[in-house]
């Protein structure tokens, strides 16, 4: 594509744009941004990855998913989990999820050891847990604010922390997933998955795209599982103080 | 201040704030060991409040608790919880049966509840054996207050906290759970400290009774004080009778 052809595709803001004025939305701002912001952050993605391909160096790979892993992080502190420290135990998972799956693409010579295939990938496996996590603390603080005098029940007959967590905990942990699974049962019926569509765009042969959809499918329910479980096993001690007490308050 | 009984519990200057909110205000005062004791007052007073702090639930912002002389900040919370074991008010229910529910405390210490166990146990309280298996959602709230009475017994405490256990039974449920812990408390000197709105009550199964108002203790002595408070602000109490 030329910067022509993709100057013709402002068009599609500018249907968006002549709407909202029409219809009232005021949304005339927000489209604006969005559509800046986006030009602005992916041609800067985009330069920054030709860069990185073309240095070939180790050193420019670990600094990508390391700006990644910072950005993911910080946007799941920013969207205010009550819960007390998050920030560093968010970063272990994201670390810790990335080194698993790297680790077993590149040590089973699943995928080869280049920018290409490690970049992109990071990007998904972080970019997806970093929504799990998200989803997964504003569930476990529901959770518990909600079910507090079971909580406590279990706390008043004599079990730790640990214990009178345990139930919700799962129940977070559990509907935390469940969005993930259900979409991947439904996956290809009605919407090629983004990564596909865009590797057939890109010329690539049906079958190979599929089998790379199905290699991110697999990755993303690893993702989800031990994303929840292990933020869960990390943040519920801070629930309570060293008295085995339930903090009092979730702030949210 | 002296007892003139040996103390199972006794606070010494407690306070207790939520948010800045003076919940409990320099309580003193002691509960005697394998008696009785009745908690009134009206509602918001902090006796819930109260209970939680002897059984470890909540801390105090200052003052001390002692259980047989021992602080309580002092013991394992564990240890402490088993020891003085506290049916909570509104009697909350785990999901799953009744029968989960009994079996909390010993599955909490990795052991199991054996079926005979778990039907005495309903037996105990005037339940019949057969609602075991039932969903603990399905109970009437009278059925529940008991549950929860048995469930807390499974412990077996040498202190028991009851919180307005009564509120939701019918008068024979009542005199029923009157009769049970009575008996507890004969045979094996429970000690036993019963939060309840209703001063008859209070009058008929407490040795002896604390009188909470905003956050204070108004009163304490024998149970029959209640016939005849010393101060004004108990008299317009027990006059307004229940609340
Ligand atoms: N979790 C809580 N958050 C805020 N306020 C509370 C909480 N628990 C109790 N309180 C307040 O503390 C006071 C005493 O409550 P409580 O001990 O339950 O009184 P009682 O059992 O005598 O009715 C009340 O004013 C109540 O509103
Ligand atoms: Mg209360």
């Amino acid at each position: 594509m030329t910067y022509g052809t993709l100057a013709l595709t402002l068009i599609f803001v500018f249907i968006p744009l002549v709407l909202t004025r029409v219809l009232n939305l005021g949304l005339e701002k927000d489209l604006l941004i969005a559509t800046i912001r986006s030009v602005i952050q992916l041609l800067a993605v985009g330069y920054l990855l030709a860069f990185v391909f073309e240095a070939e160096s180790p050193v420019f790979i670990l600094l990508m998913i390391t700006l990644m892993i910072v950005a993911a992080t910080h946007n799941v502190q920013r969207k205010g989990t009550a819960i007390p420290g998050i920030t560093a135990k968010v970063a272990v998972t994201f670390i810790f999820i990335e080194v698993l799956t790297q680790g077993i693409l590149l040590g089973f010579g699943i995928i080869p050891a280049t920018p290409q295939y490690i970049i992109p990938i990071s990007g998904m496996v972080i970019g997806n847990s970093m929504v799990l996590a998200i989803l997964f603390l504003n569930r476990f603080t529901a959770e518990v604010e909600a079910r507090r005098g079971e909580v406590e029940l279990f706390l008043s007959l004599g079990g730790t922390p640990k214990q009178a967590i345990h139930p919700r905990l799962m129940q977070a942990i559990k509907a935390s997933m469940i969005p993930t699974l259900e979409s991947q049962k439904t996956m290809g019926l009605v919407q090629l998955p983004g990564m596909m569509s865009g590797l057939i765009i890109g010329g690539a042969d049906p079958i190979e795209a599929v089998q790379f959809q199905l290699l991110i499918i697999f990755l993303i329910m690893t993702n989800a599982a031990v994303t929840s479980a292990m933020l869960g096993f990390l943040s519920y001690p801070t629930l309570f103080n060293g008295r085995m007490q339930l903090v009092r308050k979730l702030e949210t | 201040m002296e007892d003139r009984f040996e103390p199972a519990v006794r606070f010494e200057n407690v306070n207790y704030s939520i948010d800045g909110d003076l919940i409990l205000k320099e309580v003193t005062g002691s509960f005697p060991k394998g008696r009785i004791t009745t908690i009134v007052g009206p509602s918001g007073a902090g006796k819930s409040t109260l209970l939680k702090l002897c059984n470890g639930l909540i801390s105090p912002d200052s003052g001390k608790i002692l259980i047989d002389g021992r602080q309580t900040e002092e013991m394992d919370p564990v240890r402490l919880r088993r020891k003085v074991g506290i049916a909570l008010q509104d009697a909350p229910m785990m999901d799953g049966s009744v029968f989960d529910n009994l079996e909390i405390p010993l599955v909490l210490q990795g052991k199991r509840l054996e079926p005979e166990a778990a039907q005495s146990a309903l037996t105990d309280v005037g339940l019949p054996a057969g609602l075991l298996s039932r969903d603990s959602r399905e109970l009437s709230g009278g059925q529940r207050q008991k549950v929860s009475i048995a469930r807390t017994l499974i412990n077996r405490p040498e202190v028991l906290l009851l919180d307005e256990i009564t509120s939701s039974l019918d008068p024979a449920s009542q005199a029923e759970i009157e009769l049970l812990i009575k008996t507890l408390n004969d045979r094996h000197g429970t000690t036993v400290i019963w939060i309840t709105h209703n001063i008859d009550q209070a009058v008929r199964i407490g040795d002896y009774t604390w009188v909470m108002m905003d956050g204070k203790v108004a009163e304490t002595g024998e149970a029959l004080l209640l016939h005849e408070p010393a101060t004004l602000q108990v008299r317009e109490f027990v006059k307004g009778g229940q609340v």
